[in-house]
């Protein structure tokens, strides 16, 4: 029997991911794992009318009943090459458990601890900082992380971390459909920078270990001009939470890649604390999976405090990709900048939420939201929605929200020079992507990205 | 007028054009032959633009009538990019601004395109850097304009200066510029002007499309055409163009 042939419930799905692998911790984490559970348990999946979901069709993923990953596989160095980015501090996770032999510490230097979650539990810092952020009392997926996740990355940064720290999560292919539960915390203290990447991927084929591999379906291909994407085809639930914080002064580059597989569902959270004249920079760039889901809220607590976020989504076939975001100014004088992408082809279906509240006391902030989308066929869907929520006066805010087709008087301009008519659509679809991608402040990623959307599109660029 | 019987290039008869359903174009015939600088002439709304745009293929236009022979083809049955491949170039009215896509890429892109075409060699980046250097020279262009997005945040001189460069690297047979003069002033205009006298050869023949004299006194054309209605009414010498400069339209609408 295989599983793929079993369906199941919605309620069902829960209870299976419910029974997941008990973790055992000490103390105060057992405290939170267990408040947790109990949460997950009266939460259960978000109902298809819910606010923050009636978007996000989760239907695909209440199909699989997911179980917990009890054997890890071991990876080597050459497995994980093609992700690695030379020079930065690298932590990987595998399947959500913490693989020091794959990771390298070298560069970290004063001031900059990287390090498995569960190895610093004894940490005062550790224990005053998680869990107070992520929203596991009222968000199924994060209470349901917050009880099942084995392991996590500890940073926290006294200083300036001068290489980037890469957060490498790899997720093999196994026989049974997986729940992964990837946990990270961060901690700036004050006048600390650092550029941190998340990175979630699905491990090639050829490189998950002693799995059978089936061969591509036929018409498995999209027959657009936008590939599906294709790492890792094994069925795997990637539940990933992220708690953010930033102290007086801090800068934050913080990167987020989700590359997982095609056939993975990602749901990620992050919360991010921004305290005064911090600097929070946010890139996220969501191009894998069937279904994936980032949520993103950043909390301006203190006076002065700056937030980018940049955002793009790029999917094919039948992805659903949607990301919403939350910027709270809660203090005065913040200023907060975002621009996100949506790029759908085949019959994707791509979702932008993004919120900007502004507090009673939030004077002074300046905020900017601009949400910006490329349809490639006539039966891809972008939904975007910008919501403003302003308490006070004294502000300045714009949003703008935009869903288009790819602009003919550039398609005619480039023909007129010699560009076919597709080589033309991926040029203008590329550079509308290379907005978002540039931005990220580590070249070598830049060039990969770039490079993986090339070959999604059919490649033919690079002449 | 230079090279008289030359080798003809492009050999229009009776072309009728329409857009979104009203005609524009009510039969033109144009000859143009290798080595040859043509004006074509009129008021706004005689169809002038329009004409460059259906021998560039733009898909808001639709053939309704006649012939097109360029370089021996049947032109009206080539795809924009075929044309373009064959040797047609329209300089922009308007250029467009693509955003994340740099000059430099474009250029080697669209020139590696051709080469293909021709079954030359391609050109890898450095090789191509040294090629454009040279033709950045041709339109007095700063060579930081290479490295920024294609007529992003560029003035208009600045565009019209890029579709020039563009018509530098690609060699076109033919090249129609549209409209090139209008916006620039005096020094950009020269400069425009110096660009595409440099690249004139016995083996290749513009058009210039406008609206003014001003351009003409700066690339002589051969031949002066007068469209009004959608149909060329009258050619002749450069000196018709003076004349047009200083008794105006009128009196040739009224003619025709």
């Amino acid at each position: 029997m295989t599983r793929d042939n079993m369906t199941i419930t919605k309620e069902q799905c829960f209870e299976q991911l419910l029974l997941g692998k008990a973790v055992k911790s000490e103390g105060w984490l057992e405290h939170i794992r267990v408040e947790a559970l109990e949460r997950a348990r009266a939460l259960n999946f978000p109902s298809a009318r819910h606010d923050d979901w009636r978007f996000t069709d989760l239907s695909a993923l209440y199909l699989h009943d997911f179980h917990p990953v009890v054997a890890f596989a071991r990876l080597n160095q050459d497995d994980i090459g093609e992700f690695v980015i030379p020079g930065a501090i690298r932590l990987v996770f595998v399947d959500g458990c913490f693989a020091a032999e794959l990771s390298d510490l070298a560069q970290a230097g004063t001031g900059v601890t990287v390090a498995s979650l569960v190895e610093r539990l004894g940490d005062r810092k550790v224990e005053e900082n998680f869990g107070r952020h992520a929203p596991y009392k009222q968000d199924a997926f994060a209470a349901l992380n917050t009880n099942f996740f084995e392991d996590g990355a500890w940073i926290h940064i006294d200083g300036e971390a001068t290489a980037p720290i890469h957060i490498l999560h790899v997720a093999t292919r196994r026989e049974a459909a997986s729940a992964i539960y990837p946990r990270c915390m961060v901690v700036m203290e004050p006048s600390s920078r650092a550029t941190v990447v998340e990175d979630y991927v699905g491990l090639p084929l050829s490189k998950s270990p002693s799995l059978r591999s089936p061969p591509p379906q036929a018409g498995e291909r999209a027959n657009e001009s936008l590939r599906e994407f294709t790492l890792n085809d094994g069925i795997y639930f990637s539940n990933a939470v992220t708690e953010v914080v930033l102290k007086e002064h801090a800068r934050l580059q913080h990167v987020r890649v989700q590359r997982e597989g095609k056939n993975a569902f990602h749901i990620g959270h992050c919360s991010v604390e921004a305290a005064r004249n911090s600097v929070y920079a946010a890139t996220s760039v969501a191009l894998g999976a069937r279904v994936s889901r980032h949520t993103l809220h950043v909390v301006q607590q203190g006076e002065g405090a700056e937030m980018h976020l940049d955002g793009l989504a790029l999917i094919a076939g039948r992805q659903i990709a949607d990301t919403h975001t939350l910027i709270n100014h809660a203090a005065p004088g913040g200023r907060s900048v975002q621009l996100h992408k949506c790029i759908a082809g085949g019959s994707a279906h791509a979702v932008f939420s993004g919120k900007v509240i502004v507090q009673e006391g939030a004077v002074g902030t300046d905020s900017a939201q601009s949400s910006r989308n490329l349809l490639l066929s006539g039966k891809a869907r972008i939904d975007t929605q910008p919501q403003l929520e302003i308490f006070n006066d004294d502000v300045k805010c714009k949003h703008g929200a935009t869903v288009g087709q790819i602009n003919a008087d550039a398609l005619f301009f480039l023909r007129s020079r010699g560009f076919s008519e597709e080589r033309a659509r991926n040029l203008l679809t590329h550079a509308f992507a290379a907005e978002i991608i540039a931005r990220i402040p580590v070249p070598i990623l830049v060039e990969t990205l770039s490079s993986t959307i090339l070959e999604r599109m059919g490649g033919g660029l690079n002449a | 007028m230079i090279n008289k019987g030359s080798r003809k290039l492009l050999e229009v008869k009776n072309l009728k054009a329409e857009v979104a359903g009203i005609e524009i174009l009510k039969g033109v015939d144009l000859t143009i032959c290798a080595g040859e600088v043509h004006a074509i002439m009129g008021i706004n709304g005689s169809g002038k633009s329009t004409f460059s745009k259906v021998l560039a293929g733009h898909p808001d236009y639709t053939v309704t009538g006649g012939t097109a022979v360029f370089e021996g083809k049947d032109l009206f049955a080539l795809e924009p990019e075929e044309r373009a491949r064959a040797g047609l170039f329209l300089a922009f009215q308007y250029p467009v601004e693509i955003p994340g896509v740099s000059n430099s890429a474009l250029l080697r892109l669209a020139y590696n395109t051709m080469q293909n075409e021709r079954g030359l060699e391609e050109l890898d980046p450095l090789e191509f850097e040294d090629l454009v250097q040279e033709k950045i020279k041709v339109v007095e262009m700063d060579p930081s304009f290479l490295g920024r997005s294609v007529n992003e945040g560029f003035s208009g001189g600045e565009k019209k200066r890029n579709e020039i460069l563009q018509m530098a690297v690609l060699e076109p047979k033919l090249a129609i510029l549209d409209e090139t003069d209008s916006g620039l002033d005096i020094d950009a205009l020269r400069i425009v002007a110096k660009g595409v006298n440099s690249l004139l050869s016995p083996d290749n023949a513009v058009v210039m499309v406008t609206h003014y004299q001003r351009l003409l006194n700066y690339i002589v054309p051969d031949y002066v055409h007068v469209m009004d209605g959608g149909r060329i009414v009258r050619t002749g010498g450069k000196e018709l163009a003076l004349e047009l400069e200083a008794r105006g339209y009128d009196w040739l609408r009224a003619a025709a």
